[in-house]
């Protein structure tokens, strides 16, 4: 199977500079293929995160440079790098962080509302798809904050697959979880990667769920060191 | 049609917060309210003021303005000067070729109606009391047509002075002033030695002194013959116009026809339009300034709002709304809180006004000065809806500037 490259991430440094400058990213370069399941590793302030939010475009103070589906990313407007996250790129956070007031259903819908390719009817059979790969379809109507956490974590990535995104970006997604949940996820993740092709990088501190990826990098120090 | 999704979410926030919503759009209903009524109240005044003024005064009078003579000569040696007092001068009020203005005057588009007067200053006397006052010389049913006077009759009428020859209309505080009643005579002197016994045809009550206590109504012969003028004579020219507010630029346009001094009701009535003018800026003050509070209470809610819900903003912008998604969510809320209050707030206002103009006051007045206004109903929707979206635009924006990376990684 030949390996076509999703996202290339090349010499990207980064720095906090509050309270004092720091370098948390230093020249990272990494390339990430599509279906490919690919976990980030390391310790506590090694970076790991700060790199998925680099690549996440939602944070556009690195230097370096972002290839997305062989487009440079970098320095691109604000709105059209929302536009990019809406349509090719999912997200999968540790706090499952649904909107509240919104149902299950509504929450998964509302990426594709805001994309708007296809009509309201096709997306809510859609969002019912997702829903049902992840088993939650029983759930659909109920309010989002009413479900358990291990449901709102799966109705969350059944919104980031909604789109069908070129990569699943996931910042701790198990981190919450307990370990039949987390399974759960993980199977998920698999499934997506090998047989849909879409591309999963989740940063982790869970070694067997690390283990059980494609590839894992893993960093210290803001460099990648393996 | 596809709903947009930033108004399903704008709509979903509304509806889940119901307590918030209520209590902001209240707070804009008071604030509209008043400012409705207050407005109202203001116009109401203003227009029962002019009203009065109109019942008596033209929008444009044209007369023979008093010349004050110059207090230097130049001699006709031209080396030397006169000097003299600077007195009025003894000069006749008589308008020369009156009808022929008058004419001109009412061919002019903005005039509904004009008309030729005597006036002239009278002692009214019975037995031993005498009083001053004016008398006006004039075609009676005209002049009540153009003033509405009948509706100021309290005793016989407008018409009964033309089968009258002899007839005046007086009015009511003379009459108790002087002990008279409808069919009395009244002895009329005029300045210059004229003097007239006429009967009682009519008492006007017009609810302001100087005309009820002052002023008495003849046919313009009378007036002529008491002023020993010929029969074309007339002081002054009463004209009325579609639209008093623009009297003034009116009366530049007839300067053009005379030389005659032409006269708006805003000079004659100077004082009457400064109380006027302070009233409207007083309530108008206040009340924008409890419109402004109302608007602070919606930034409030949306500040709040927003605060509440950094998480949710962090989370749309994660997955593809861009800052003016937010910002039009956000607005879309203080929008709908605005459109629920000021229409709240158009209602209370309507239901002042309804309750105050059922106030009777009694005398002149009548009921209580106050009106539904459409434009100010108009005024105070639009003004609402102006002040809540700029109470809603700095929340807004700010809710558009969070970065969803530094909620994320908390």
């Amino acid at each position: 199977m030949t390996k076509d490259p999703i996202l290339k991430a090349k010499n990207i440094v980064k720095y906090f500079y509050d309270p004092a400058t720091f370098k948390a990213l230093n020249e990272v370069s990494f390339v990430a293929y599509k279906g490919e399941f690919l976990t980030l590793m390391g310790k506590s302030g090694c970076g790991k995160s700060t790199l998925l939010y680099c690549i996440s475009t939602m944070d556009t103070k690195y230097e370096g440079e972002l290839v997305l589906n062989d487009k440079l990313v970098t320095g691109l407007s604000p709105n059209k790098m929302a536009q990019i996250r809406n349509e090719y790129i999912g997200f999968v956070f540790q706090f499952h962080y649904l909107l509240p007031e919104f149902t299950c259903l509504k929450n998964v819908m509302i990426p594709a509302l805001k994309l708007n390719k296809l009509s309201h009817q096709e997306i809510e059979e859609r969002a019912y798809q997702k829903l049902e790969i992840l088993g939650l379809k029983d759930q659909a109507h109920k309010q989002a904050n009413k479900l358990s956490g291990g449901q709102q974590q799966r109705v969350s990535i059944a919104r980031a697959l909604i789109n069908d995104p070129a990569i699943i970006l996931c910042d701790e997604p198990t981190g919450n979880l307990d370990s039949k949940n987390t399974q759960i996820v993980f199977d998920i993740f698999k499934q997506l990667a090998s047989e849909n092709g879409q591309t999963i990088i989740a940063v982790t501190h869970d070694n067997d769920f690390a283990k059980a990826s494609d590839r894992t990098i893993e960093m210290a120090d803001g460099k990648i060191i393996g | 049609m596809k709903k947009s999704v930033n108004i399903e979410i704008a709509y979903t926030h509304i509806i889940t917060r119901k307590t918030a919503t209520f209590i902001a759009a209240v707070g804009v209903a008071i604030g509209v309210g008043v400012y409705l009524f207050m407005n109202s109240l203001s116009s109401g005044f203003t227009k029962f003021s002019r009203d009065n003024t109109f019942v008596s005064n033209a929008h444009i009078k044209v007369y023979v303005k008093d010349k004050i003579s110059s207090t230097i000569i130049p001699h006709s040696s031209k080396t030397s000067y006169i000097i003299n007092n600077s007195q009025i001068l003894d000069l006749s009020k008589k308008l020369y070729n009156p009808d022929q203005l008058l004419q001109t005057i009412k061919n002019q588009p903005f005039v509904i109606n004009a008309l030729s007067l005597v006036e002239y200053s009278v002692n009214f006397r019975r037995g031993s009391s005498e009083l001053k006052g004016s008398a006006v010389g004039v075609d009676m049913n005209e002049y009540a047509k153009m003033f509405n006077t009948n509706k100021y009759m309290i005793a016989g009428s407008t018409n009964s002075l033309k089968e009258n020859l002899l007839g005046v209309i007086i009015g009511q505080g003379l009459a108790k002033k002087l002990s008279l009643q409808m069919g009395d005579n009244l002895t009329i002197s005029s300045n210059e030695g004229v003097i007239q016994v006429l009967k009682i045809v009519g008492i006007f009550r017009m609810g302001n002194p100087s005309m009820d206590e002052g002023r008495c109504f003849v046919n313009l012969s009378i007036g002529r013959q008491m002023l020993k003028t010929s029969a074309d004579y007339v002081t002054t020219l009463y004209v009325n116009t579609v639209d008093p507010d623009k009297a003034e630029d009116y009366a530049k346009m007839l300067i053009s026809y005379t030389d005659y001094e032409v006269e708006n009701w805003q000079i004659s009535s100077a004082e009457l339009l400064s109380a006027d003018k302070t009233r409207i800026i007083m309530m108008g003050s206040i009340s924008l300034t409890i419109l402004i509070v109302a608007a602070f209470g919606i930034y409030n809610i949306l500040s709040s709002t927003i605060n509440q819900k950094i998480n949710d903003i962090a989370i749309l912008k994660a997955i593809g709304f861009n800052g003016t998604d937010v910002i039009k969510i956000f607005m879309l809320e203080a929008l709908i809180m605005g459109v629920i209050g000021t229409a709240m707030g158009l209602l209370l206002g309507a239901g002042l006004i309804g309750i105050v103009s059922n106030i009777y006051m009694g005398g002149p007045v009548g009921y209580f000065p106050i009106y539904f206004e459409f434009p100010l109903f108009l005024k105070s929707f639009i003004l609402g809806i102006i002040i809540i979206l700029c109470a809603g635009y700095f929340p807004a924006k700010n809710a558009a500037n969070v970065d969803p990376v530094s909620i994320f990684r908390k």
